[in-house]
């Protein structure tokens, strides 16, 4: 049990003389559904593209159910894809988009009608079997392309930025719906994305990329709140900076602004004198004292932006500009730039980042 | 493998093209026993019926284009702009002369244009000239009007009439001034080809007994033996020269600015 | 752009901005086609008969027609193999990418030097005196004519010479179309299990098709009216329908106006045939296009 259903040891890949992935190690249980999350060009999509065959590794290996598949063609992989533009065949009816892989591997009639009658049922198209792609909307064509990879119940299934090509609303519903077939057919999935709200939604674990390598691996909650780099503290979540000078680096000691603050953890690798920069997420400030909320900052109010349910403060605090979020209350109108207060957040939420 | 067939295939494909115009070239150059020499170039340059039948054509194919520009662009123009629903109908009507045989439409301008039919063009010499003009516009019209579409297409022309109109300018304005300069370089792409086509036609000019350049290249295909091979290289070289100048008229146009879709 | 439409725009003076374009195909295009399908079926007096098209039925003319239809049929079916051959293999990867632009370019000029100069060269290469031919004769002794059956002036020969111009054409329509395969659609396949033959043959080759059958219905016109390079070739004497058309329409030698009519309109039914197959087979396979 312990054993990896996909291995990928040590990959990487150049284009000449640009490296685009390196150094790349992630061992994927079965049945897990994991997401690369980065922005774009961190090579997120060449390491699916090696893991589906389309790229050769320049070193390194794909181990797939124990066996080495890094030489094998993507036609011999058994490996389900969907994506990004949809890229159903167009001159197929739904019906023979789904039932294509199980015709090209000479699987009897019988056997492909009842399988493609499951999968209609299974994305809730039942009736567009006879239809062609271009009668379908947007989010019907992806879950058709979700069907037909699925179709020949593959070892491991591929999404390439499958919702990036969406409306807004689509989006969510979709992502609901890949993660509930998912999980019911309980087949590992690899999924890219560029949007951490939809990586941190759906997956069970979390490959944030940059610059092509793996800044860190883990379960959406450890990623977010507590980044391993500075950039995926930047890149996952909305992050406010703050500019603090260390104290007494043993204890922990700061002065963010000139208001002293005692963080929960000593300061590594700094000595007394030294700058450093604190994070600290939006939803950790807040513009009254609650239990626990020891540190008081005052400010002045920039900007704000009323969202509905929520409304995002942006305030100047001795240089350290920073966002924060309220929730709407009817009753009390909120504050006005211009206006001056003081926001409360605990030391236990700030995070140190690397220089 | 697939590299190997994919060389393999282009490379025998090419010797379609590369053998005759190498074989032209050779022999053209062979009209002297034993050497090279430019003899046969020289016996046709020479030749007062080449000058005179190569300006004709030259001058055939120049009234060609500016009746071609004048009935294509503005009906292209309108077609774009008020009524698109025409569109399939114009496209058919452009495309038949590639469907119809040129020899089966000359025919019909034989037997309809004749000395003692109601419109008697082939009458006179100057008649005759229109009506082959005509003809040559009819078969260059598949080309014209596609390039000129494109162009169309590639401009907002809806918008830009309506800056124009609300500025005060009329349609003789509208068009010379700003639909034209637009579609400038699409035009031009059908005037070159319109030039190829025209230059070497054999078929109309032979039926409707004009001196142009294709009936004398028959004569002289029929008659002599180097000088046909150094009047396909000419020929050769006008054609390359027409697609050349597309190629470049189109490098140097300056790109329409990017179009909200 | 709104979609015009209705009664109303059928009187309306916007039609004087199309008036002179109508003009000009009803006077230059319509009309001597509707001349030739009306003289077609007009007997010597006047009164309508299809005298004219049962004339067609003789010897002469039948074979005319079949020489013509066989011609274009395979220098179609050749131009449009070899044309898609070099334009997938320049297009599709296998080959480096600056091949493409000269090639495009090449096929602009090779399509539109046709007629006689084409005719000319082809003479000068494998004519009874063409550089290949000689260069076979004594370097190898191999007689061209002899050894193979080989003629120019034959209806091999008018094949091989519009190889010429159809090859280019066919590269320059089907270019776009191979564009437009997306690298999606072989992926997808690949990854659900299919080789590449089965890609071209599923998925590739029949989302072509319309543009293959469209270009094979051009060529197959481009070729059935070509006059001066069969004329060049092999003078009046070679018996195709153009060549017999053109020499009827300078004198005579059907020895009736009305055979003349007769013999344009059938050309006007076999193109149009052609086309009309093309158009048919299209709307069966466009289903799935918008």
């Amino acid at each position: 049990m312990s054993e990896p259903f996909l291995s990928i040891q040590s990959v990487r890949k150049s284009f000449g003389a640009t490296t685009v992935v390196q150094d790349f190690n992630l061992d994927v249980d079965k049945g897990e559904f994991i997401s690369f999350l980065g922005p774009s060009g961190c090579g997120k999509t060449t390491m699916l593209r090696i893991v589906a065959g389309f790229e050769q590794p320049s070193a390194g290996r794909i181990v797939v159910d124990g066996k080495d598949v890094t030489g094998l063609k993507p036609n011999q992989r058994n490996i389900g894809m969907v994506f990004q533009a949809y890229a159903l065949f167009p001159n197929m009816t739904v019906a023979q988009n789904i039932g294509f892989g199980l015709k090209v591997v000479g699987r009897p009639k019988a056997e492909i009608d009842a399988r493609v009658a499951e999968m209609l049922a299974l994305i809730k198209l039942g009736e567009f079997g006879a239809r062609y792609p271009y009668q379908l909307s947007g989010g019907q064509q992806q879950r058709v392309a979700l069907a037909r990879a699925i179709a020949p119940k593959p070892r491991l299934l591929l999404l390439d930025e499958p919702l990036s090509a969406l409306d807004a609303k689509v989006r969510v519903s979709l992502r609901d719906e890949i993660r509930a077939i998912q999980r019911e057919l309980g087949i590992t999935t690899i999924f890219v994305t560029h949007d951490q709200e939809e990586a941190m939604s759906m997956s069970d674990r979390i490959v944030v990329m940059n610059a092509g390598r793996a800044d860190q691996v883990g379960a959406p909650f450890e990623v977010y709140n507590r980044p391993a780099t500075r950039f995926v503290a930047g890149f996952v979540g909305t992050l406010n900076v703050l500019d603090a000078v260390v104290k007494d680096p043993a204890s922990g000691a700061v002065e963010i602004g000139g208001v002293p603050v005692a963080l929960a953890r000593p300061v590594a690798d700094a000595k007394s004198g030294d700058r450093i920069s604190l994070a600290l997420r939006p939803e950790t400030i807040s513009m009254t004292k609650e239990a626990g909320r020891s540190v008081a900052i005052p400010c002045t109010i920039t900007a704000v932006n009323f969202l509905g349910s929520v409304i995002r403060i942006s305030a100047d605090a001795n240089g350290n500009s920073l966002s924060f979020d309220t929730f709407n209350n009817p009753a009390a109108p909120p504050p006005t730039p211009g206006d001056r207060t003081t926001v409360h957040f605990s030391p236990a939420d700030l995070l140190v980042l690397d220089a | 493998m697939k590299r190997f067939a994919a060389w393999t295939a282009f490379l025998l494909g090419s010797l379609i093209f590369i053998l005759p115009l190498f074989g032209m070239t050779e022999f053209s150059l062979s009209m002297r026993r034993g050497e090279y020499s430019f003899d046969a170039y020289a016996s046709v340059l020479a030749d007062p019926q080449f000058r005179e039948t190569f300006t004709y054509s030259v001058v055939m194919a120049l009234f060609t284009i500016v009746f071609g520009i004048l009935l294509v662009v503005p009906t292209a123009y309108w077609v774009r702009l008020k009524m698109p629903g025409l569109r399939p109908v114009v496209e058919f009507i452009t495309l038949m002369p590639l469907v119809i045989p040129a020899i089966v439409i000359v025919f019909g301008y034989i037997r309809l244009y004749n000395t003692s039919s109601w419109l008697p063009l082939t009458g006179s010499a100057m008649g005759t000239n229109i009506l082959l003009m005509f003809g040559y516009t009819a078969l260059a019209l598949p080309y014209m009007y596609r390039a000129v579409d494109t162009g169309l297409r590639s401009i907002d022309i809806a918008t830009l009439t309506e800056a124009a109109q609300s500025l005060g300018a009329g349609w003789t304005t509208i068009f010379a001034r700003v639909i034209l300069p637009n579609v400038f370089v699409a035009v031009l792409s059908g005037a070159f080809l319109t030039f190829a086509i025209v230059i070497g036609e054999f078929t109309l000019a032979a039926l409707l007994n004009r001196p142009a350049f294709g009936p004398y290249l028959q004569l002289v295909g029929a008659n002599k033996a180097y000088e046909p091979s150094a009047l396909a290289v000419i020929s050769f070289a006008i054609t390359w020269l027409c697609m050349g100048l597309i190629q470049i008229v189109a490098r140097l146009a300056p790109k329409p600015p990017a179009q909200p879709h | 752009m709104s979609q015009t439409s209705t009664l109303g725009r059928w009187l309306s003076p916007q039609w004087f901005g199309v008036a002179p374009f109508f003009l000009f195909a009803f006077l230059f295009l319509i009309l001597p086609a509707l001349a030739i399908v009306i003289g077609a079926f007009r007997g010597a007096d006047g009164g309508f008969t299809f005298d004219n098209i049962v004339g067609l039925n003789t010897p002469t003319i039948r074979n005319a027609y079949w020489v013509s239809i066989r011609v274009s049929f395979w220098s179609a079916l050749l131009g449009c193999t070899i044309g898609f051959a070099m334009a997938a293999a320049a297009t599709m990867g296998a080959m480096p990418r600056f091949i493409r632009s000269p090639l495009l370019t090449f096929s602009g000029v090779a399509s539109n030097f046709a007629g006689l100069p084409l005719a000319f060269a082809f003479i000068a290469t494998i004519g009874p005196a063409g550089l290949i031919t000689v260069w076979l004769r004594t370097e190898f002794g191999i007689n061209l004519r002899g050894a193979t059956g080989f003629n120019l002036f034959s209806t091999t020969g008018l094949i091989v010479t519009y190889l010429f111009f159809q090859v280019p054409l066919m590269i320059l329509i089907i270019t776009p179309a191979l564009d437009g395969l997306r690298r999606e659609w072989r992926e997808a396949a690949e990854i659900l299990g299919a080789t590449g033959a089965q890609y071209w043959r599923m998925v590739a080759f029949p989302i072509l098709l319309p543009s293959l059958m469209g270009t094979f219905a051009l060529l197959f016109a481009n070729a059935f009216g070509a006059v001066a390079t069969a004329f060049a070739l092999a003078g009046p004497q070679l018996n195709i329908a153009p060549i017999l058309l053109f020499s009827q329409i300078r004198g005579d030698v059907l020895g009736s106006p009305g055979l003349g009519y007769a013999l344009a309109f059938g050309m006007i039914v076999i193109t149009g045939l052609a086309n009309a197959l093309y158009l048919w087979l299209r709307a069966r396979t466009e289903r799935w296009q918008k």
